[in-house]
């Protein structure tokens, strides 16, 4: 009999029995819903009260086109929103800026002011959609626009919910979208939120990341436990500002992957859910049991799907939909089919909609709660994931902290080699992928034909500069330079830069300005690069 | 053959950048990787002073076209055009022929087998050719 392993390594058995679940002790590894230590999901009835949040990632052009692919999506039945944003302002460059050209609009909306902001959002009633901001190295700034909009839109800051992703560390890790280096984008990371935490109750001001270091290579496993120790360096980080755990930690979200092998993909929330509960309660001594709660956006990767035969990765998406629903997944966002050619398509975006929404309402996953549970092989396996993922968190304790190792680029380095060690098995076909290196037909795939490529319009460019030598000529420039000045002597000192930063976007500066008026004092990051 | 694998532009995925530095290096060749966000003007400096045979872009933004023919140039600006360039990621069929009437040698868009891309540089000096890679 052929040999299987799961994602994580371990081996896959043909059969499983009583005696693979005789260590699980229900009360303690399994419990209740809604209850410590939450295997089964954070609540007691799952989606008969509450379905998941369907919330796709879009992004792209001028904010204006922007916000009318919100609008159509927001007509078909989503939700709630995700903003993708384009490099430059990922990295805090303004869209005229040498360094952006080319890449204004393209993988997202460009913003560089606060108008970009309300371009974005005009129409769209702040109080009652809940948005998250795809935003990183420059989540302070975008975030302070964000809630400088809603106060526009006289929303309450009470009434605000929004999820300002924020998770640096995984960006050096992964994604790439540092500016600083790492000691201060962390205490920018910690600025966000305390400030947040203060003023901003709804807001959940960090969302850790699994997903991107899932798509750049590591196992199952890992994604679970570096996102678990990149959880734990943000607590302890806020931990040290003398802030309460219970002030922040409600707060804290997730945002992983669930593509792959469904029945492992399920165990790892399962997994991942007790093990976060543990920690959070145990080590960091939580007493709110909001605190103890992984509460998950789960979505598929890009990884999951194939250039090859386009059309097959609506089936797959379909998959990766159901294993969230059986992982017990708060919000759920899928890439769409085309995602390996283009910037999604309306008809790609909407049909990655659909697929949500069938699983939800046709298919039968949501009718009760956490539905594989009991099963031989979903508690051996959960119980297989957890083992395996105290095993890495145990080797990034060894690299000296997920900090330390991020530093050094050892993790980097680890991502890389099993990046490199599945593209090795997808070559030798021991991981089979459907017309990719199985059930390979005759005629090559000519999907060009099939896929509606996205068509960049270099004018949006233009359109953005534009706005903002409008905006650069017509703004108090005393107020700008004011408030820049007073970010740079923050950024010195040890005050929260938040406050700075909410009075510089209020007045119009430049996302490229408030960057800068840091970087003169915290410098670049110097990647460690190993391959 | 010693290879220079570079990620032009602002875009932060470097998995693809990795795993063919990885093959290439198992493969048998020098080869060194720049890390992220370098400028043309960068990695045609390092491509001239690590004096490689050939620069291996990456770019999954879709600025491939304008980043592609800012290290031609700037290598032909310094007399090192015969540096070979090839290009890989997320390159839509309809860029590939607009690359390659730029001088860039090879493409290797998403879904290019790894083996094809090592079996291209190891063909030694990257020779002209008409083939598609296949996508």
């Amino acid at each position: 009999m052929k040999d299987l392993r799961a994602h994580a390594g371990f081996s896959i058995q043909p059969l499983y029995g009583p005696e693979d679940v005789a260590d699980v002790d229900v009360d303690r590894d399994i419990g209740r819903p809604g209850e410590f230590p939450f295997t089964r999901g954070i609540h007691k009835h799952m989606y008969r009260e509450r379905l998941w949040t369907m919330r796709q990632y879009i992004g792209f052009g001028t904010p204006t086109e922007t916000n009318a692919r919100f609008k159509y999506l927001m007509a078909h039945g989503q939700d709630a929103l995700n903003v993708a944003f384009d490099l430059p302002t990922q990295l805090g460059l303004d869209s005229d800026d040498p360094k952006a050209e080319g890449e204004v609009g393209r993988v997202g909306m460009a913003v560089d002011t606060l108008a970009d902001m309300e371009d974005a959002f005009r129409g769209i009633p702040l109080d009652r959609v809940s948005v998250s901001l795809t935003i990183n190295g420059m989540a302070a700034p975008i975030t302070a626009m964000y809630y400088a909009v809603a106060e526009q839109q006289g929303v309450a800051a009470e009434r605000v919910v929004t999820t300002p992703q924020n998770d640096i560390l995984k960006e050096f890790i992964a994604r790439g979208t540092w500016i600083y280096p790492v000691d201060p984008s962390l205490r920018l990371v910690a600025d966000l939120i305390e400030f947040s935490a203060r003023h901003y109750p709804r807001s959940n001001p960090v969302s850790v990341c699994g997903y991107h270091i899932r798509e750049a290579g590591c196992t199952t496993a890992q994604e679970m436990a570096y996102g678990l120790a990149i959880a734990a360096a943000y607590v302890e980080l806020m931990l040290a500002r003398g802030m309460s755990v219970d002030d922040f930690a409600p707060r804290i979200s997730f945002n992983f992957t669930a593509w792959g092998k469904i029945f492992e993909e399920v165990a790892k929330f399962r997994a991942g859910r007790r093990l976060y509960a543990r920690m959070l309660r145990e080590r960091f001594k939580a007493t709110n049991p909001k605190s103890w709660m992984f509460r998950s956006l789960i979505g598929g990767g890009g990884s999951a799907f194939a250039v090859q035969e386009p059309e097959n990765n609506i089936v797959r998406g379909a998959y990766i939909a159901l294993a969230a629903a059986l992982a017990g997944a708060q919000t759920m966002a899928l890439p769409t089919y085309d995602e390996a050619y283009t910037i999604p398509s309306p008809k790609a975006q909407l049909i990655a909609l659909r697929t949500m929404q069938i699983c939800a309402e046709e298919s039968g996953a949501a009718d009760t709660v956490d539905p594989l549970a009991g099963s031989y092989y979903m508690e051996a396996l959960t119980s297989a994931m957890e083992k395996r993922i105290l095993e890495e968190l145990a080797h990034v304790d060894r690299l000296g902290g997920i900090v330390e190792a991020v530093k050094s680029g050892a993790i980097q380095a680890e991502v890389a080699r099993q990046a490199y060690l599945y593209e090795q098995r997808i070559v030798s076909g021991e991981i089979p992928k459907v017309a990719v290196n199985c059930h390979v037909g005759d005629v090559p795939a000519e999907a060009d034909r099939e896929v509606e490529l996205y068509a960049f319009d270099p004018k949006a460019t233009e359109a953005q500069a534009a706005k903002l030598a409008r905006i650069r000529r017509e703004r108090a420039n005393d107020a700008v330079w004011a408030a820049l000045g007073r970010i740079s002597n923050e950024a010195r000192g040890r005050g929260n830069l938040m406050y700075p930063i909410m009075e510089a976007v209020k007045a119009y500066a430049t996302l490229g300005e408030i960057a800068r008026a840091m970087k003169d004092v915290f410098g670049e990051h110097k990647e460690a690069v190993k391959f | 053959m010693k290879v220079l694998i570079a990620k032009p532009g602002l875009d932060g995925h470097d998995r693809g950048a990795k795993v063919v530095a990885h093959a290439l290096r198992d493969a048998g060749l020098e080869v060194v990787y720049s890390g992220l966000k370098r400028t043309p003007e960068e990695i045609v400096r390092e491509a001239i002073q690590e004096d490689v045979d050939v620069v291996g872009l990456s770019v999954l933004s879709g600025a491939h076209v304008l980043l592609a023919r800012r290290v031609l140039d700037g290598l032909r600006a310094q007399d090192a055009g015969d540096i070979a360039v090839v290009v890989g990621g997320i390159i839509p069929p309809r860029d590939v022929e607009a690359l390659k009437r730029l001088g860039v040698r090879h493409v290797f868009p998403m879904g290019t087998p790894l083996p094809e891309i090592v079996k291209a540089f190891r063909q030694g000096k990257m020779s002209e050719t008409t083939e598609e890679p296949r996508g």
